[in-house]
């Protein structure tokens, strides 16, 4: 942000009011206005902070340039500028639109008083949008009237304001969308609708989401047209040997992009040495022998003309560019395999080109131009896409404008001297044989493992444990024969089968059919495989209602969570009402939970028990503990879910221990100065940096007793917290 | 590269889904057999039916046979190698089979000779790592050569203990099958379930088994493992068991689910070490004592 914008104009307190000429200055946090009459009262120096929102008039002919920076709707009014020109407006707006941006996490956080009143944030109309967009994402569809029905509840009130309607309607949102329901409108519905959350808490915390979707909507270019200039048909008359082409700027473009030497051409040629007239009359000229397939007359026309012999011959541009990218083609592409499809020998192998068949001369090959040769120009032509941006008006301009571009390319391609680099390097590489090269020595230091057993004991004991054996109960079995025996009664085994034979029947049939019965129980019960098999999730096998029931919860949680953690540390009883009504929502769930869980099929029960148990039974657990079970956090479903309980006994304790404190400092709100500086450093780690925050020095030891808080930090509590929690909001402290 | 150009010159291969190479690894460790609670007889009338089973299924399928024994592991048997010589040997017994019998004789004749006379205590471990090396080999020369390029799979008939010197041998093994797409079945005829053959078949899709009637053995081995690998598709055999990848750390053999480890052999600690009791490389420093002190916290399961 630029430090400062320093404008004329003239205060008023109404819109009708004529107003105090005088100077605006803003600067980052506030902005000051000087009326040119030294005597007037009209004068004030206003921080950002207290300003909500602003407005501003429309664009207009006649209009005035208005700019309202709305206050605090319970003290009123605001401060309405009237600018000299829209340009000045619209810097000024800009500049109060960011400060105000960069205000809006501190008033939040400041309003501690009118907490509710957030309601009254202005949003840019983009934003919102982008709020709107992000909600419709997803498939699974709403009947439309509902659509328009959520958002007015979720987002009209909380603008109040009729400009967001039209422009819904002016945007033709509102008449088109078709509402999703996504995650995150669930998520929405949920909280914002139900008054857990405000509507912008809801989205302070997906700033980036909002933020990130922006840089996709970039403007679409057009490309190239697909049809090909051979559409530029001569016409004739019939009557007299007159033949007329008809030449627009868009022809005229594609013909220099697809026909470099036609461009340079033209950069030589025109206006210097001729008209741009003439130069087109040549080049229909040499289009037209072209289409007469008269070769030898384009040659003897060619020797005649040596401008008009440019047209005719082949392009060396091209030819080069061609030459380019071939040796750019990867040199381990193997063109051998393609020889069966080349039809080189065969030129435009028998296509009809304007209702002729072309004929081959070798003799006036240089004149002669291929279809294939055309199309595959084109295609390279069109798939380029269009790189310039000038209206094609004047020929000149397009022309020279294609030239920059093409230079620029170049100079782009010479600067990626890696590639060529790179290219060597996998020809080398792909190229060497083997056998040929000199051995490689490598500094290394041979692997020299002491005991490979150590491998297999930290393996063994658990993949045991799964299958439900004990190592005790193997190594008993001991062998009291010597090798001698051993191998003696081997020997024994295998002489007596080829005496006796294979047995007859092999199998008993009870056996078999007890092996058959065994094999069949084992495959079709569930508990033999069930949570073993680590790809596949506990929560594939509930149903699928029930699945997404847990999940949608399961989202919820993580949501308010979210939500909990960046409103944390609580240094405000704002903060603090915001956390309760979390955590309020959060013990909702439980019963629903053990809602799913009994309305489960016996047979999932047991399954769905073990996920929602540790949500309603480890609200004890230590915050040690806690923090040991972040790590595992995984997809698995299980374990993730199983930090939940104590999360939510977190946020108890949390709220416990803050409740007391808060009261506490509020009664101290101006404490002693020598918190200035830890103050200081609080806020500067500090993402949500507040209006009032307690006076706690977040170094230990720095300011031992000086609040009760001091104490609780010394005795390490908070700091337990914002260690292992605040990885949510992406705090990285050291201490 | 240099695999590709080995196996350019072979001019075309009939492929097919339905034909099947069985390698199947023979447990002939004399110690365990003298304990086991089926006689090595009747176990090999189990597996020789098995084996003709297979070969009946499809014509063109075929069967190798590889002893794993105490001191060396040889092939005993090979189907596209047999003698054309239909004739029942003295009316009991399929050709085959006798030629098996003959070979696996002289197998154990010659793995006696290399033997040791050392008295260990348990009953040792069979050469697993050396013969499913050996199945691998064979199937990468059928591979490379043969007129058929059959669906291949890996039977090990296992009884003995694993033994954990081989482990990094048997894991090589095990990861070479998964990278030629070889399943290894494993069907565990001893007392104890085998490590190395859970995680072999987990790794690989093979099926794990343990029968509990072990004289109903054929019937396992038909009803489980006689099916070609396409056919396997739309079948519900017992599925594998998961693996507890889960590691004990090397230097107290806790189970952990996070800990350090040796960057060079693999080894797995629970605390942060100067030196790999491994492999002996020298661990450096973390780069400041602050973040390694933050970094342990957080990492160190509390034991």
């Amino acid at each position: 942000m630029s430090g400062e914008v320093l404008k004329r104009a003239r205060y008023k307190t109404s819109v009708k009011d004529s107003g105090v000429a005088g100077v605006l200055k803003m600067t980052e946090d506030k902005f000051v206005f000087m009326p040119n009459d030294p005597t007037s009262s009209a004068r004030f120096d206003v921080e950002f902070r207290f300003i909500k929102g602003h407005k501003f008039s429309k664009g207009g002919s006649n209009k005035p340039a208005l700019l309202n920076l709305t206050q605090d709707s319970e003290k009123g009014g605001g401060y309405i500028f009237e600018f000299e020109n829209y340009p000045d407006r619209e810097v000024c707006r800009e500049f109060v639109g960011k400060a105000l941006a960069k205000f809006s996490e501190a008033s939040k956080a400041g309003s501690e008083q009118s907490a509710v009143k957030l309601f009254d944030e202005q949003l840019s109309t983009i934003e919102m949008e982008r709020r709107i967009k992000l909600l419709r994402e997803d498939r699974h569809s709403v009947p439309e009237e509902k659509f328009g029905v959520l958002l007015l509840k979720g987002i009209l009130p909380l603008f109040g304001e009729t400009i967001i309607a039209m422009k819904l309607i002016d945007s033709g949102i509102a008449s088109k969308v078709k509402w999703d329901c996504s995650e995150l409108q669930k998520l929405h519905k949920q909280f914002v609708l139900s008054g857990v959350l405000t509507e912008a808490e809801f989205w302070a915390t997906r700033k980036k989401l909002l933020d990130g979707n922006t840089s996709r909507t970039s403007k679409q270019r057009v490309g190239f047209k697909s049809a090909m200039i051979s559409d530029l048909k001569p016409l004739t008359d019939g009557r007299t040997n007159r033949v007329t082409f008809n030449l627009t700027p868009e022809i005229i473009h594609q013909i220099f992009a697809e026909k470099p030497a036609v461009h340079q051409a033209f950069l030589n040629f025109v206006p210097n040495k001729m008209t741009e007239k003439d130069f087109w009359n040549k080049y229909c000229r040499a289009e037209y022998l072209h289409c007469t397939r008269n070769t030898v007359a384009a040659a003897a026309e060619a020797a005649e003309d040596e401008e008009l012999a440019v047209f005719l011959k082949h392009d060396d541009i091209l030819a080069s560019e061609a030459r380019r990218k071939i040796r750019r083609v990867d040199p381990t592409l193997d063109m051998e395999a393609d020889q069966g499809d080349d039809y080189m020998h065969l030129p435009d192998h028998g296509i009809f080109r304007d209702g002729s068949k072309e004929i081959i001369d070798p003799q006036y090959e240089q004149y002669r131009r291929t279809l294939s040769q055309d199309l595959n120009r084109h295609a390279a032509v069109v798939l380029e896409g269009r790189p310039i941006d000038v209206e094609l008006e004047d020929t000149r301009t397009v022309a020279e404008a294609l030239a920059k571009s093409k230079r620029v390319e170049a100079a782009n391609e010479k600067s990626d001297g890696s590639v060529t680099r790179e290219r060597l390097e996998r020809i080398s590489r792909m190229t060497e044989i083997e056998d040929l090269q000199a051995p490689r020595d490598l500094p290394f230091a041979a692997l020299c493992i002491k005991d490979p057993r150590d491998y297999f004991d930290s393996q063994q004991a658990n993949a045991l444990k799964t299958l439900g054996d004990t190592l005790a109960g193997s190594k008993q079995i001991k062998c009291s024969l010597s090798s001698q025996e051993a191998y003696g009664s081997l020997r024994g085994f295998i002489s007596e089968i080829k005496s006796v034979g294979l047995s007859d029947p092999i199998v008993k049939p009870d056996i078999a059919l007890k092996v058959l019965n065994g094999l069949t129980q084992n495959i079709s019960s569930t508990k033999f495989h069930l949570g073993k098999n680590p790809q596949e999730s506990v929560l594939d096998r509930l149903p699928i209602i029930t699945k997404e029931e847990l999940l949608h919860h399961w989202t919820s949680i993580q949501e308010l969570l979210r939500h909990f953690w960046s409103s944390y540390p609580i240094t405000t009883t704002y903060l603090y009402t915001k956390a309760s009504r979390l955590k309020d929502a959060m013990s909702q769930i439980y019963p629903k939970l053990q809602e799913i869980k009994e309305s489960v099929q016996s047979d999932f029960r047991h399954q769905v028990s073990l996920l929602v148990q540790p949500m309603l039974q480890r609200r004890r657990e230590t915050l040690k503990r806690r923090r040991r079970s972040e790590p595992q956090e995984g997809p698995g479903g299980e374990r993730t879910m199983g930090s939940i309980g104590t999360d939510l006994a977190v946020m108890e304790r949390i709220l416990e221990l803050v409740k007391p404190i808060l009261e506490h400092s509020k009664t101290e709100q101006e404490a002693d100065q020598d918190h200035h500086q830890n103050q200081a450093r609080a806020q500067h780690a500090h993402l949500t940096s507040t209006a009032h925050p307690v006076r706690f020095p977040l170094v230990p030891g720095s300011r031992e007793n000086c609040s009760p808080l001091c104490g609780l930090v010394k005795m390490g509590v908070l700091l337990a917290f914002s260690l292992s929690d605040l990885r949510e909001v992406g705090w990285r402290r050291r201490v | 590269m240099g695999r590709s150009a080995v196996m350019a010159p072979v001019p075309s291969k009939l492929y097919s889904d339905d034909v099947s190479l069985l390698v199947v690894l023979l447990d002939t460790n004399p110690f365990f057999w003298s304990t086991a609670s089926l006689p090595f007889s009747k176990f090999l009338s189990h597996v020789l039916a098995f084996l003709n089973s297979i070969l009946l299924i499809n014509q063109l399928n075929q069967v190798v046979v590889i002893a794993t024994g105490c001191n060396s592991c040889n092939f005993i048997f090979d189907s596209s190698s047999v003698p054309a010589n239909p004739n029942l040997e003295n009316g009991r017994m399929p050709a085959l089979c006798s030629n098996l019998l003959q070979k696996l004789e002289e197998f154990v004749t010659g793995d006696e000779k290399l033997s040791k006379e050392v008295l260990a205590a348990g009953i040792g471990s069979s050469l697993l790592s050396g013969s499913l090396s050996m199945a691998l080999c064979y199937i990468q020369r059928v591979f490379r050569t043969g007129p058929l390029h059959p669906q291949p799979r890996i039977l090990c008939l296992q009884g003995s203990p694993d033994g954990p010197e081989q482990y990094v041998a048997v894991m090589n093994a095990i990861f070479s099958a998964q990278r030629s797409m070889v399943p290894i079945d494993s069907c565990v005829i001893g007392a104890q379930h085998s490590a190395f053959l859970q995680q072999a078949s987990y790794i690989t899709g093979g099926v794990y088994l343990k029968p509990q009637q072990l004289d109903g053995l054929f019937q396992y081995l038909s009803t489980v493992f006689a099916t070609d690998l396409h056919s396997r598709r739309f079948l519900q055999l017992p599925k594998p068991a998961g693996v507890d990848f889960r590691a004990s750390c090397f230097c107290h053999k806790n189970t952990i689910d996070m800990g350090y480890i040796c960057s060079v052999c693999l080894s797995i600690f629970c605390k942060h070490h100067k030196k790999c009791s491994t492999c002996g490389s020298v661990f450096g420093q973390a780069q400041s004592d602050g973040n390694s002190a933050t970094d342990r916290k957080r990492k160190t399961p509390e034991t």
